[in-house]
């Protein structure tokens, strides 16, 4: 019905509006101004770059070797392409999309909601860290892995002063690197991988030996620097009391042994998870994603998903990474080109497809890899906090499954709490999916996932209409 | 076909149905309770959480102060915890000439047991310091406050099947019939159960089975607009709800414990009927802000964290149909509570409980009967 409707559009009347200015995002506006399209870009932050190559505040004057990395040269693509579009797109930073209608999005921008109309949106909204709770992970000083990043990248501040980095996946080695070359004292990279699953996955990480090459230089430099770097370990703890916080961090290692390290803060992650709160209250379709054992949208090769109109690309729609995200951010505009039957080279399109098969190859070697460590929900004790927002223990989530039959995500929280706190389940409810089908002794498909309820992120009860007269305001 | 036998049969697992079957074993009745989806899932689990009886219809405190006593016994009743607390519920109006209204309702005699209490000018003010300047005049009833509705409907059917009611869910009503003396339900599970005696508390789906029996009602799907903040000290103890006769000006709110502001009103949302699903209208938070900014101007610095919605049942007057059918022996009804059923649900299904299993009741319930509309579309179809 969109579709139809978008066809009888002039490119010109057409509304497109793209939510994020990340990789995708950026990739998306300047494949449609290169068609003629003056897309809308909507994007949170105050600058763009999303989070892998956000850009630092004005007034900080760090160059891009010492805030990218290895990832230098292209971060600097992306914002010198970003900047030559800067004029011929719509761009509005500092605006957070908290809910949509059909045709509508709710924005909210310093305080002043207003409405973007739109007859094609294309969410380009990223990944948040991909948690899983850990007895003692409620005291200050235990950070996500990406938070312990964006506190280096955007305000150049480390989180702690002995930092314990904990959990699996590329962004484990990669954040530890990036917080040993900025002079924290790394005091361990605990990986919950065991290195037989890096070695079973060898044949599909060599899809892009470049990247691999890159990431084995990460170990390298936590070996060369004397960073105790274990693998295969299983979380035990993090001590410290409510005054000082963090203080430890206790594991077991593959060999049975307790190891301890003292640290005063703690980095926390298991790769990434999509955010897909705006699809999900588009009534976009989910589907389990079996390798990555999460739900990601339902998009087909190119970026549209179940309704029509709406379109996704990037880690939003499926958790490939920063370069992926590109090629994705360009091939959903050459999708919506072709929905609206504007001519596109069908050898762009091929290109995108092949680059991206690669990257797909890749990112499932990646989850194979490093894999989401299920078991220790159902390891976690009792006391455990799951939901840190509503300090809600695995023992309360369990007893509203055991006790009061809550199999299914929504009931359980509608029973327990867990989820119905500020961050809105985005950093517990995959966790407490598996407490819940652990205790209900089923698959974790089966129990369901968390729907969406706007506002994505907490809306401040000062948000005022735009008055008309502001908006026609030069 | 497997075809279960039962003294009562109910049609709709939310609080009212739930608890019906929890006094229906109170009084020994075997009972089957078929819910097509989860206990307490649409109207009952969403709801603002009243429990409330003033400002309600005065012919129908008899029935809330029934209720009342029962929320009273809680949690041993059930022997589990809605987090009830009989916190107070204040009633406020922005117009001086309300007031008077406010007092003519206090002074009635129906309203006697609630204690009302009308504050106004500094009086007001010194009380409920938060109030804006608009709020002129409000009704304080002392025992009145609010409760989780999200446990209500889930913990009486729990405690129902304790009692040693079935309870089915996830189980959709296909067909219902009357066949000599029995009505026959059969469920898309291709079960039939069969029973004396039906009682239909389906919410907005209530009077599609009512239709059938050729007692059709005007009844019309709704979403409450609700929406909460992140949690704050607890110091907002009494429930506030705005008197007025402008829909957008209905707004109400409550602070549970734990810290988080519920807020309310101001909107519905049409549900979607064909998925089961109603929204929260972005529109309805930006309404609630700005009477929120009127009510209490300095409850602004705090963040709203969730919205959510449900679907509820109305019908024109804003009573319920509860009571006998008007043509068919054994048939019963209660829905359509018009997003104020929360706080008469155990005293409804008390009433009920009784009237089924004696043949009458001790509560009037009159002026709830279905046949109050049995004549106006009777009057329609002459017309048609």
């Amino acid at each position: 019905m969109a579709t139809a409707r978008l066809k009888n559009l002039q490119k010109d009347a057409l509304r497109v509006v793209i939510v994020g200015a990340g990789p995708a995002g950026t990739r998306c506006a300047e494949t449609l101004v290169a068609a003629g399209i003056r897309p809308i870009l909507l994007d949170e932050n105050r600058r763009d770059g999303g989070q892998i190559y956000r850009r630092q505040p004005e007034g900080f004057t760090r160059d891009y070797a010492t805030l990218y990395g290895s990832e230098a040269e292209k971060a600097r693509a992306l914002h010198q392409s970003f900047d030559r579009l800067r004029e011929r797109i719509d761009y509005r930073p500092d605006t957070l999309v908290w809910s949509l209608t059909p045709g509508q999005l709710c924005c909210v921008s310093q305080g002043k909601h207003t409405t973007v109309d739109y007859d094609a949106l294309i969410l380009c909204t990223g990944a948040t860290d991909r948690l899983m709770p850990i007895e003692g992970w409620q005291l200050a000083g235990t950070y996500s892995l990406g938070g312990a990043q964006i506190a280096l990248k955007a305000q150049a501040v480390s989180i702690g002063r002995r930092v314990v980095f904990l959990g699996s996946g590329p962004l484990l080695y990669l954040v530890a690197s990036q917080y040993l070359k900025a002079g924290a004292t790394v005091a361990a990279v605990l990986d919950t991988s065991p290195l037989r699953k890096r070695i079973a996955a060898l044949p599909k990480l060599l899809a892009r030996p470049g990247l691999l090459f890159t990431g084995m230089k990460l170990l390298a430099q936590l070996y060369l620097a004397r960073i105790p770097v274990h693998l295969g370990v299983e979380p035990q703890q993090v001590l410290g009391d409510a005054a000082s916080g963090v203080s430890a961090v206790r594991v077991r290692t593959s060999h049975g042994d307790n190891l301890q390290f003292d640290c005063d803060a703690l980095a926390l992650g298991y790769h990434l998870r999509p955010e897909t709160q705006l699809a999900d209250l588009a009534g976009c379709r989910m589907r389990f994603q079996e390798v990555s054992q999460q739900w990601v949208l339902d998009t087909d090769g190119e970026g549209r998903t179940s309704v029509r109109g709406v379109y996704a690309a990037g880690d939003g729609a499926r958790i490939r990474g920063a370069d992926a995200a590109e090629h994705a951010g360009r091939l959903v505009a050459l999708a919506l080109l072709q929905d609206l039957q504007q001519p596109v080279h069908g050898e762009a399109l091929a290109l995108q497809r092949r680059v991206l098969a690669v990257m797909d190859e890749f990112s499932h070697g990646l989850c194979q890899a490093f894999p989401w460590p299920a078991a220790q929900a159902k390891a976690l004790a009792d006391e455990a906090i799951v939901c840190r927002c509503e300090m809600i223990t695995a023992g309360e989530l369990r007893s509203v499954v055991r006790e009061k039959g809550a199999c299914e995500v929504n009931r359980a929280k509608a029973f327990s709490r867990v989820g119905m706190g500020r961050c809105q389940g985005r950093y517990c409810s995959q966790a407490g999916a598996e407490v819940i089908a652990a205790a209900a002794g089923v698959a974790v498909e089966r129990v369901g996932r968390q729907r969406g309820q706007a506002p994505v992120k907490p809306l401040s009860m000062l948000t005022e209409e735009l008055k008309q007269a502001e908006e026609v305001a030069p | 076909m497997s075809i279960e036998k039962t003294d009562v049969l109910i049609v709709g697992g939310g609080l009212m149905g739930a608890a019906s079957a929890f006094f229906l074993r109170q009084r020994g009745k075997s009972v089957i309770l078929l819910e097509r989806d989860q206990i307490g899932q649409y109207a009952s689990g969403v709801n603002f959480g009243n429990v409330r009886r003033q400002g309600r219809f005065l012919g129908q405190l008899e029935l809330a102060n029934r209720s009342f006593a029962l929320w009273k016994r809680l949690p041993e009743l059930i022997d589990d915890d809605l987090e009830f607390i009989p916190s107070g519920h204040m009633r406020v109006c922005y117009r001086e000439d309300e007031i008077a209204e406010l007092e003519a309702y206090a002074a009635a005699p129906e309203a006697r047991e609630l204690d009302l209490r009308i504050f106004s000018g500094r009086e007001l003010h010194e009380r409920f310091p938060f109030f804006g300047p608009e709020v002129k005049g409000g009704s304080y009833a002392p025992h009145d406050g609010h409760a989780n509705p999200r446990l209500a409907a889930p913990a009486f059917a729990r405690a129902a099947r304790r009692a040693g009611a079935t309870i089915e869910e996830r189980c959709e009503v296909t067909s219902v019939q009357k066949v000599g003396g029995q009505f026959r339900v059969t469920t898309s599970d291709g079960r039939e159960y069969r029973a004396e005696q039906l009682l239909i508390t389906a919410g907005a789906w209530g009077e599609k089975l009512s239709a059938q029996f050729g007692e059709p009602v005007p009844l019309i799907a709704k979403g409450p607009q609700m929406s909460v903040t992140e949690p704050v000290p607890y110091v907002l103890k009494t429930v506030i709800g705005v008197y007025t006769k402008i829909p957008e000006e209905v707004l109400y709110f409550r602070q549970i414990p734990r810290g988080n502001i519920i807020i309310g009103g101001c909107n519905h949302s049409k549900p979607d009927m064909l998925n089961r699903r109603a929204h929260f209208e972005p529109q309805s938070l930006l309404k609630q802000l700005q009477q929120m900014h009127r009510l209490a101007p300095h409850m602004a610095n705090l963040n709203i964290i969730r919205t959510w919605s449900g679907i509820e049942s109305y019908l024109p007057d804003s009573l319920p149909v509860m009571g006998p059918s008007g043509t068919v022996d054994g048939l019963y009804y209660a829905f359509g509570f018009s997003g104020h059923g929360f706080q008469l649900g155990p005293g409804v299904g008390d009433v009920m409980a009784e009237l089924i299993s004696t043949g009458s009741t001790s509560t009037a319930i009159e002026p709830f009967h279905i046949r109050r509309f049995a004549t106006s579309s009777m009057q329609r179809s002459k017309a048609s």
